[in-house]
Formats: structure tokens, C-alpha cells, sequence
């Protein structure tokens, strides 16, 4: 299994540089900054002290037992993500980042946010490190994650409102390209998943691998064994890729990206790109997209603003196609079942993106059997997520 | 000779500069932008930039945004442009170049589109997110239906990236004035005489200027640097306010009067 893309960011025939030519040469600088600083123990060594005493590494991994009997099948094992500073995986990412923009020079950093976590991540660096940042979020996606918006601001952030297309994940995306071209000289782009232009889902890989080498030093010593399956949620993918990148060289590792299948995904409402989309371009890389015979993008639909985004990184299309990772979707219904699960057995509320791979270990623990040997990548943590669920709760009593 | 190096030759002999527009095809409804197309050729409009609206234009500014969302709710696809690109050839020799992003030209099939869109009458591509790193493809199956691929060519772009990117280019080079998105602006470009000089050093290929041009004095200034001048935002907002002969009037006059 190839790890690295090419010299131009392909991963197969997915992933380059698919943007304007005003922002090719902002592309290549970071591509080697971003090289020269993962080869510079110095750097290292201060993320590694950072993501350790600020944001709460190494996150534990946590053998869910009352949750493994309920589920009556496979050791059920949570890399507990949600544990991290600002509750998700997502600050890995975003301090790496911020570390590589403060290296280069750039005074302001600015990101585009779905669910609010990469935001909110992204606003707590921009603090961390003393610099300006802009926050580009879709208006539904403000008003589903109020809490998150004004924790961003708190944190000092400025959040630009997104109202064109459907207001959420991808159009966010989309206005924030549009300013990082007006602002492309003093501005580092912290893109918040493994997707977007070369470099962005490579070091953002680079950046979440932490999740899967502590993962498999964690299991092993605890275990004394690989696991049997890794199961992931899968929306832009960062998670995913992070903790599947430890145990790509291990075949017997099985390992299971999941979709969200929102409302199902005969009735077209749903965000699985790789399960019921096709080949496209999107947002700086050639990936699987949700779209329609003219190559309009289709609107995502997901209870879970971080999986509502019609496009997905471009090496889990790659990994995809070679079957490395087997794709599946978990539908609102199941992920809200698996937060109930969790919440209830284990008193611990994930996220609604982390209940989707839930929900999949629901569906897979039995046949996998007592002996088998499970992680659940725990994204993040579910508070931002209450208002949303009473909401759909309410919505689903009435009818 | 293809119709753009042509157009070229042509008003250089005559010392002038050339008028390049935009319009977004499908904007409001087909019917119209096609009418509005042949208003722009008819008043002064020396090339046609036949615009393909596309879900998410992240290099657009606000009146192409919502010049594409016009025509996509009308229900405009690559076919019916393709159509309506061999209608404009009908009555008129001025070259037409299909201006998209890349996934809708991707999803109709690069040769399939090569061989459409030459059958239609349209001279060349230019793909606003299709880098040349990306482009190799789609330029070998142009280059086989003699249709030619604007290179463009960004302020930030170094001097000795620009001849590699040029070194293969035809037809024009399409200089963008701003880092930013296409729009109307205020002011022109304090810099662009020595990007221009600049990029002098790296083709003999036309020059055309684009972004941020609305009006004729601006034209004018920008013209005095490049050979052509393209507007865009200023034409749809025009077109949109019922005002467009006399907005592609005053921009010609700047270019070609005295």
C-alpha cells in the first residue's frame, strides 16, 4: 500500500491541485514548508510537547465493557478523541497547522467549519499562538451549532456568515477559497479535513496520524495483539485517515470507513460520497463527489453538520477503489440509536459523526464474534450536539 | 488559422485593442443570454467568453455567483451551451472561447466535449481551476480538435513559472490583474505595467488583462499595457439592468476609438 501521493498530490487518479492559478504558487510554497518541517526534529518536538500538555495527549483508549455486552459480539475498544482540548479530534490538525503558519510567517489563519469543531479548533490555535482568525461557516450550519459560534468568538474569532447555496459545510468551503485568493500573501488556510488542493489531505493525514500510532501502541499493550477492525466515521475523512494510517501495512487489520446515510440512501438525502456518488472535482482535488449528470454538486444531507459535505478526501477514494477500507453508511436513525447506546451504558455523549461509527459496530459486533478486537474511533464529544437532537427528537414524536 | 490568433492579427494591423466579455450562458434563461450574446457581438464585442455556470464557482465574485445560479435554476446543462455556441457561429465569425470550471467539463467527457465543442464552432477553453499541472489531458485532446487552452496567468505567479507555462501556450495568455475573486473594482491595479513588462520577457503571445474591469476608463488604462481587455462582472450586471449595448458601446469605444 502506497502511502504518499505524487509529486503533484495523486493518490491514484484522485486528489492534485485542482484551483485557481493565484493560488498554485501559495500551494507549492506550503507543500515545502510543510515538508522541510515534518523533517525538522525541532518542530516535531514542539507539537509533540504541545498536543501533549495542552490538548491532552495521549487520548486514552477505552474498553468499553458494559457497551461491548449490550452489543454481544467483539471487544468493543473507544480512542477517546472526545477527550481532547476542545473535544474533538480536530485540534491535532488545527495546532499543526497553526505551528507550520507561525514558521512561515503568516500573521492570520482562517478556515472554513461545518459542525463548528474545526473552528472552534482553529480560533482556540489562533489564540494559542496570538494571531488574528477568520471563520467561514454556512448560516444553517450557525444556526444547528450555536454554541460552537460563540465559543469561536470568545476565542476571538471573526465568523463570516456563508448564505450562498445550501448555507452549510461546503459552502463555507467554498467562500473561504474565494477569500484565502484575495488574502493569499499574509494568510495561512486551515483546512480542516483530509481534503481540498495538494497538500492539504496529506498533511492533514500527517497531522491526525496520531490518533492511529497511539492507537496501536495503546492496543497492543493492552491486548497484546492487533485489532481485528478499526471503524471510523467518514466525512471530508480527517479522522478516519488518521487512525487508519498506523494499520495500512497490516492486511489482517480490517478496517471500515462510515458514511452518513442521512434519511437512507435511496431517497437522495444523504452525505455518502464514496457509497452513492460518482468521479468529480470539488474544492482543489479530483475525489468521489455527490453530483448530478452535468457535474452540479449535489446537496449533502446529514443529521451530523460534520458529515454533511458532498465530497470526501481524495485517498479514501483511493483506498476505496484499492479496497483497502471497506465503505459503509449508518443512517441518522442508527447514529442517533448509537448515541442513546453510549450515553446510556457508558455515560459517555459522543458526537453525532462519532455515533455513525457506533452505529457500525452495533451492526457488525456480533458476527465478528467474542474474540474479535474492535476500535471506534471517538471523534468527539456530543454536547454541541443536545440542542440538535431535542430538535429531531421533537420533529420525530410529532409525526 | 484559428479564429482567436486571427481576431489578433487582424486588430493589431489596425492598431487596436480587443474587447473580451463575459456572459454567463443560461442567465437568466437561455433565450435571453443568447439574445444578450448577440447584442454584445452586434455593439463592439471582439471575443466571447461563453460562460458555463457550475455549483460552487470559487473563483467568482457575487454577480457571477448569482448569474450562475440563475442559470442553473433555469435548467442550463454543457448541452444546451454547446447548442447555443453553434447558433452564435451561425452569424458570427468572432471567436468564442467556453469558459468553466473544471467538473462539468469533466463529468461530460474531455473528448466527447473536444469533438462537441469544435463541431459547435467554439474555438478554445479556458478552465478557471484547471492548472497547468492539471491540464495535461484535456490540452493533448484539445490540440487534436485545433481548439486552444487560454493559459492564464496570476500576479503571483513567478516569472520563471510563467515560461514554463507558457512555453506550450497559444493563442492569448489571460493575465488576472487581482488576487482575488472576478468582480467589479474600484481602482485598476497599481502594478500592472511591470507584471506586464514582465510577462513581456515570456511569450509573444497577446496579452489579455482581465478581473476587475468595469468601465471604460479603466479599459482604457488597462489597454494602454495589454493587447486585449476582458470584462465580465460589469457585462453581466449590464445585461441584468437592460443596459449592455450601451455598456459594450462605451468599453469598445475606449479600446478601439481614437
Amino acid at each position: 500500500m502506497k502511502q504518499e501521493p505524487d509529486a503533484l498530490g495523486h493518490f491514484g487518479p484522485y486528489g492534485g491541485r485542482y484551483v485557481a492559478e493565484t493560488l498554485m504558487p501559495a500551494l507549492i510554497n506550503l507543500e515545502q514548508a510543510f515538508r522541510q518541517a515534518v523533517q525538522d526534529p525541532a518542530f516535531n518536538k514542539r507539537l509533540h510537547e504541545i498536543l501533549r500538555d495542552y490538548a491532552g495527549r495521549p487520548s486514552p483508549l477505552y474498553f468499553a465493557e458494559r457497551l461491548t455486552k449490550a452489543y454481544g459480539g467483539a471487544r468493543l475498544y473507544l480512542k477517546r478523541e472526545d477527550l481532547c482540548h476542545t473535544g474533538a479530534h480536530k485540534i491535532n490538525n488545527t495546532i499543526g497547522q497553526a505551528l507550520l503558519a507561525q514558521r512561515m510567517g503568516k500573521q492570520r489563519l482562517m478556515a472554513e467549519t461545518g459542525a463548528g469543531q474545526h473552528g472552534v479548533a482553529t480560533a482556540t490555535a489562533a489564540a494559542l499562538f496570538g494571531m488574528a482568525c477568520d471563520i467561514f461557516m454556512g448560516t444553517e450550519d450557525i444556526r444547528r451549532q450555536a454554541p460552537n459560534v460563540q465559543r469561536m468568538q470568545f476565542l476571538g474569532a471573526t465568523v463570516y456568515p456563508v448564505r450562498s447555496g445550501t448555507a452549510t459545510l461546503k459552502d463555507a468551503m467554498s467562500e473561504a477559497m474565494r477569500a484565502w485568493v484575495a488574502r493569499v500573501d499574509d494568510t495561512f488556510y486551515v483546512i480542516g479535513s483530509v481534503a481540498g488542493p495538494h497538500p492539504y489531505p496529506s498533511m492533514v493525514r500527517t497531522f491526525q496520524s496520531v490518533i492511529g500510532t497511539e492507537a496501536r501502541a495503546q492496543i497492543l499493550k493492552k491486548t497484546g495483539r492487533l485489532p481485528d477492525m478499526i471503524i471510523a466515521c467518514v466525512g471530508g475523512g480527517s479522522n478516519a485517515a488518521g487512525i487508519f494510517s498506523a494499520f495500512l501495512k497490516d492486511a489482517k487489520v480490517r478496517l471500515v470507513g462510515v458514511e452518513a446515510a442521512g434519511f437512507g440512501l435511496k431517497t437522495g438525502l444523504h452525505a455518502a460520497s464514496i457509497g452513492a456518488g460518482s468521479i468529480g472535482i470539488l474544492h482543489g482535488a479530483k475525489s468521489y463527489l455527490l453530483q448530478d449528470d452535468d457535474g452540479q454538486v449535489r446537496n449533502a444531507h446529514s443529521i451530523s453538520a460534520g458529515l454533511d459535505y458532498p465530497g470526501v478526501g481524495p485517498e479514501h477514494a483511493y483506498w476505496a477503489d484499492t479496497h483497502r477500507v471497506k465503505y459503509c453508511s449508518v443512517t441518522d436513525a442508527a447514529a442517533l440509536r448509537a448515541f442513546d447506546d453510549l450515553t446510556r451504558l457508558e455515560g459517555i455523549l459522543p458526537a453525532l459523526e462519532a455515533s455513525h461509527a457506533l452505529a457500525e459496530a452495533r451492526k457488525r459486533a456480533r458476527a465478528l464474534g467474542r474474540k474479535a478486537v474492535v476500535i471506534i474511533n471517538l471523534s468527539g464529544r456530543g454536547d454541541k450536539d443536545l440542542d440538535n437532537i431535542v430538535a429531531y427528537q421533537k420533529k420525530h414524536r410529532e409525526h | 488559422m484559428n479564429r482567436i490568433t486571427q481576431t489578433f492579427q487582424t486588430l493589431r494591423d489596425q492598431g487596436r485593442k480587443a474587447l473580451i466579455g463575459y456572459l454567463t450562458a443560461g442567465d437568466p434563461d437561455l433565450k435571453t443570454s443568447e439574445r444578450n450574446m448577440r447584442v454584445a457581438l452586434a455593439n463592439g464585442l471582439d471575443i466571447l467568453e461563453l460562460g458555463v455556470p457550475f455549483s460552487d464557482p470559487t473563483a467568482d465574485g457575487p454577480a457571477i455567483q448569482a448569474a450562475g445560479q440563475r442559470a442553473l435554476a433555469a435548467g442550463v446543462n454543457l448541452h444546451l451551451i454547446l447548442a447555443l455556441a453553434a447558433r452564435l457561429r451561425r452569424t458570427s465569425k468572432a471567436p468564442i472561447i467556453l469558459f468553466s470550471y473544471a467538473n462539468p467539463l469533466f463529468r461530460y467527457g474531455y473528448a466527447k466535449l473536444c469533438r462537441d465543442a469544435a463541431n459547435a464552432g467554439i474555438d478554445g477553453f479556458l478552465v478557471v481551476d484547471l492548472p497547468y499541472e492539471e491540464a495535461a489531458e484535456l490540452r493533448g485532446l484539445m490540440k487534436h480538435h485545433k481548439l486552444i487552452f487560454i493559459q492564464l496567468i496570476a500576479p503571483t505567479t513567478a516569472p520563471e513559472r510563467s515560461r514554463r507555462l507558457l512555453a506550450a501556450a497559444d493563442g492569448f495568455v489571460y493575465y488576472i490583474l487581482v488576487k482575488g475573486v472576478t468582480g467589479v473594482r474600484k481602482e485598476l491595479a497599481a502594478d500592472i505595467k511591470e507584471h506586464m513588462s514582465q510577462l513581456r520577457t515570456c511569450t509573444d503571445l497577446p496579452i489579455a488583462a482581465g478581473f476587475g474591469i468595469s468601465d471604460g476608463a479603466q479599459a482604457r488604462a488597462a489597454a494602454r499595457h495589454a493587447d486585449a481587455v476582458v470584462v465580465g462582472s460589469a457585462l453581466v450586471e449590464a445585461a441584468r439592468a437592460g443596459r449592455l449595448a450601451k455598456k459594450v458601446r462605451e468599453l469598445a469605444a475606449a479600446l478601439h476609438g481614437g
